[in-house]
């Protein structure tokens, strides 16, 4: 089976995005294909690389990229969303003149197409949020 | 079009309060690009999104309310509103934004595209579709 | 044409499981995760809403929050995440009534 999974909920806050990771490690171990994990919304905020959990909690961040790396997942984040707030790459720093990055590895930026291109390329679509 | 998905994208969020009701018109409107068979559906707090009259200007944000009356132009023609929603509400269509679309197979004919529906038959339309966005 | 719905909030805080049992049609599948796994518990007000239906609920969110297994409506399916991706693969598609 072909999945497409979007996120809408920032980390910590809500239990989705945790919900989201176990479910897609879970279909990986299946043998199942993660088409793209798809962040919206709030949901962007799980691509930063500039978060410091304490050290006796999750990295919820690192855990997406280490699951981008292992499995050459595509992680995009919605790029309206990404620019309201504030999660930038090379390309929207140089577009909109910010003086840093701060996606973390294994996120791209891109449009709302990719979610509505997950839904025709895949077998389920499934959303994690509040 | 012979291979396009039913797309239904199902709206149960109040505009304003939360960001859900304009990302989803705005997923819509992208997604008409690439040209699937799209249904919205209207139920539970949804209904208020397509409340006439709404007036933004004192909270600062965006009214994108007139929006709704577009989506016909982008070839959206199937709206579900659920009765029981409206109803539990004390809203009437007549409370609704007017919404048509013009139909190319009959001279461009205005039709409307809200079709009321109870939440049984509304079950029926979403166990039809292929992909259910929900926001 | 079956179809797998989700709920993730508590009965008692919102009307999802509401909606999403009155909508359900014969042969679709109720999931409850995160906090909608206490309308799961017995003896309380939300049960009967799970009447007739065919309902799962995800083990690790029971456990976290300190619901054992006889707590619960009888017939009700416990499941890991690995289940949950059974779930969504055995129904035709998903709808997360968030």
């Amino acid at each position: 089976m072909k999945l497409t999974i979007q996120v809408n909920e920032g980390p910590y806050q809500h239990q989705s995005a945790d919900t989201a990771y176990y479910f897609a490690k879970a279909a990986l171990e299946k043998g199942h294909e993660i088409f793209r994990v798809f962040f919206y919304h709030d949901g962007v905020n799980n691509g930063t690389r500039l978060t410091t959990p304490p050290q006796d909690d999750r990295n919820i961040v690192n855990r997406w990229s280490e699951l981008a790396q292992e499995h050459n997942i595509d992680m995009v984040l919605c790029v309206a969303a990404a620019q309201r707030r504030g999660i930038v790459d090379d390309g929207e720093a140089e577009r909109n003149g910010k003086d840093t990055t701060n996606i973390a590895p294994g996120f791209r930026i891109s449009g709302l197409g990719q979610l509505v291109e997950g839904g025709i390329q895949s077998d389920r679509l499934i959303v994690f949020g509040d | 079009m012979s291979d396009a998905k039913k797309f239904m994208y199902i709206n149960r969020k109040a505009p304003y309060g939360t960001i859900y009701a304009w990302e989803s018109l705005e997923v819509v409107l992208i997604g008409a690009a690439f040209e699937q068979d799209v249904s919205l559906a209207f139920m539970d707090d949804g209904v208020y999104q397509l409340t006439k009259g709404q007036d933004t200007s004192g909270i600062g944000m965006k009214n994108f309310s007139p929006t709704y009356s577009a989506l016909g132009d982008y070839e959206v023609s199937k709206i579900y509103v659920e009765k029981e929603s409206l109803e539990e509400r004390g809203l009437t269509l007549d409370d609704l934004q007017h919404l048509v679309w013009e139909d190319e197979d009959e001279d461009y004919a205005e039709k409307d595209s809200i079709r009321l529906v109870s939440r049984a038959e509304l079950a029926d339309v979403l166990a039809g579709q292929d992909v259910l966005f929900n926001f | 044409m079956a179809m797998l719905h989700v709920v993730n909030k508590s009965p008692y805080d919102a009307c999802n499981l509401n909606t999403a049992s009155s909508i359900m049609k014969e042969g679709d599948q109720l999931l409850l995760i995160e906090d909608g796994v206490y309308g799961a518990m017995k003896n309380a007000k939300a049960e009967s809403l799970l009447n007739g239906l065919k309902v799962s609920v995800l083990g690790p969110d029971l456990a976290a929050r300190g619901i054992s297994q006889d707590k619960l409506v009888d017939g009700i399916d416990v499941v890991d995440y690995a289940g949950f991706v059974d779930l969504v693969e055995a129904n035709d598609k998903v709808q997360s009534w968030l």
